[in-house]
């Protein structure tokens, strides 16, 4: 055979792959937009549900998974960008360090379930907080640690080791170079490693399963101590405890969540293609 | 041996920065073998030698950039005006010792707060005398005339050697009494170059200049005494024209004909 025929082929395999993996995200979306994108209207996303959920909106299920990632953002971000400012820029490589490394790597890999069950030990019951907003987003916050803290050391790690040693070499001290010289120019890679952890949260149903979630409440939540709708739960509930309700409610729901999901990853998605801009080193 | 560092009006031979049995290691490699070396002041001391000669770990030693990587250790002494730079804090020794790296390191960030970089972190300076001293600076690396109307513009746009002109601009801005350059041509055009070391022999005026370079005429170009490291050890030290017409090491001689290196 010839090498170009051969080179043909091959590169016929790779396209057919790359297009395996795009396929079932195209059919999936596509699924849901015909079948949901009827069902969208100002009053279903702005209303109480009522007949049992079978009608109205679903409008505290948004505002709950709003709360919910917004406050898990709060405590992750913080906790997990000086978690990552240490390891990266302040730990000797020792034992220590290394096995910190080795607990965040796996942590990504625990599911999710387990983060819901662990969550209701020491949130709800331990601390007292009930299922709460409070507890449904700290179980949240700390399934996305490991994301937060692996995307801030790589943004962190991104900064030419050149720029410390000009900022040593004029006589700045540690924190002065950590916050002035590579913090700035790691903030936007920090950034949309948060925003893809919030997407991730938005969806995920196990971890707030047990914490927070209710099955269907009149209400708003008047604070963060107040259980709360939250979509991926709510979706979960329609489309497997209540009989007879709509196809069309249903997936005007699932594509709520995924427009959510999906927004938040664009915005994830505009933020590096901005960085790599003005990135000129 | 003279200790006296002041830096007389006259041309008092004086020494800025005396040198004693400093060896140098990073893991368990010798990078510097008990070096005895004095530095004088407003002097050029060009420093050569092959790779692997040990000029850089002794010019990162004068501000204690070495120190940064886990595995060195030292022994001897570096006196810096009578005081072993080991007792005094890292951030005020770099203060008074600036340094110039091989490559232009500016920060993606404007013109202007590159210059001003050092000096914001260090005191509390208003605006206007800020201004001032990103004013002066430029003008002491001779680029005000060329960025004086874009100082807001990234400082990335400048071309390579404007670039390290800005570096040198920064490092005086912080108001250095050293400055060490580490091979600060390696990336520059002769133009470029011609135009660095011009700004070197302006500077020694007010400065004491180490210029470690692995461009031999370079070093007989603009400095006043010249040292030849080879393997870690001093090999040879003596004024510029006496070394390069006649060294008294054959080691020297070779290195400087370009017969290794």
């Amino acid at each position: 055979m010839k090498t170009t025929t051969k080179q043909k082929i091959a590169f016929s395999i790779l396209f057919l792959c790359t297009i395996m993996v795009v396929l079932p995200v195209l059919f999936v979306l596509g699924i849901i937009i015909k079948n949901g994108w009827h069902g969208i209207n100002w009053q279903f996303l702005t209303t109480m549900p009522k007949d049992g959920m079978r009608g109205g909106g679903i409008y505290p299920a948004i505002v709950g998974t709003l709360y919910l990632v917004s406050l898990s953002i709060v405590f992750s971000l913080p906790i997990g960008l000086l978690a990552a400012i240490y390891l990266n820029e302040y730990a000797k490589d020792n034992l220590l360090t290394r096995l910190i490394r080795l607990a965040i790597v796996n942590l990504s890999g625990v599911s999710s379930v387990v983060y819901g069950l662990f969550g209701l030990a020491l949130f709800v019951t331990f601390m007292k907080f009930g299922v709460s907003i409070l507890s449904g987003a700290l179980t949240l916050a700390i399934m996305n640690l490991p994301i937060v803290i692996t995307a801030s050391r790589e943004a962190l790690a991104s900064v030419p080791y050149s720029f410390r040693e000009v900022s040593y070499s004029l006589g700045l001290s540690r924190w002065q170079t950590i916050r002035h010289s590579v913090l700035p120019f790691a903030i936007p890679g920090i950034l949309t490693g948060a925003i893809l952890s919030l997407a991730r949260a938005a969806g995920e149903t196990a971890p707030i399963l047990f914490t927070v979630a209710a099955f269907y409440l009149p209400k708003l939540p008047d604070s963060i101590f107040d259980q709360a709708m939250a979509l991926p739960y709510h979706l979960y509930i329609i489309s497997t405890q209540i009989p007879n309700i709509s196809t069309e409610t249903r997936y005007a729901t699932a594509l709520v969540l995924v427009g959510i999901v999906f927004s938040m990853n664009i915005i994830a998605v505009v933020i590096r293609a901005r960085l790599r801009k003005r990135k000129k080193w | 041996m003279v200790t006296h560092a002041t830096r007389s009006p006259g041309h008092q031979v004086t020494s800025k920065i005396i040198i004693q049995q400093l060896s140098i290691w990073f893991g368990k490699v010798l990078a510097l073998r008990s070096l005895n070396l004095e530095i004088q002041g407003n002097e050029i001391l060009g420093v050569i030698g092959p790779a692997n000669s040990g000029k850089t770990s002794f010019l990162r030693q004068l501000n204690r950039l070495n120190e940064l990587e886990a595995s060195f250790r030292m022994s001897g002494e570096v006196i810096l005006d009578n005081k072993n730079i080991q007792h005094i804090k890292p951030e005020a020794l770099r203060k008074r010792v600036g340094m110039i790296f091989a490559l232009p390191q500016v920060l993606p960030i404007s013109i202007y707060d590159n210059v001003a970089y050092g000096v914001r972190m260090h005191d509390g300076k208003s605006k206007s005398e800020l201004d001032g001293i990103v004013e002066d600076s430029l003008k002491s690396s001779f680029l005000w005339d060329e960025v004086k109307d874009r100082l807001k513009e990234l400082a990335t746009k400048l071309s390579g050697g404007q670039q390290q002109r800005l570096c040198i601009s920064r490092t005086l801005a912080v108001k250095p009494e050293v400055v060490l350059f580490d091979e600060p041509c390696s990336g520059l055009d002769p133009i470029s170059t011609a135009k660095v070391e011009e700004s070197m022999l302006k500077l020694k005026e007010k400065y004491t200049i180490v210029l470690v370079t692995n461009n031999t005429k370079q070093a007989a170009r603009v400095s006043d005494r010249t040292a030849f490291f080879l393997t870690g050890e001093l090999v040879e030290i003596d004024k510029t024209h006496k070394l390069f017409t006649a060294p008294k090491d054959k080691r020297t001689e070779e290195y400087i004909q370009g017969k290794f290196g």
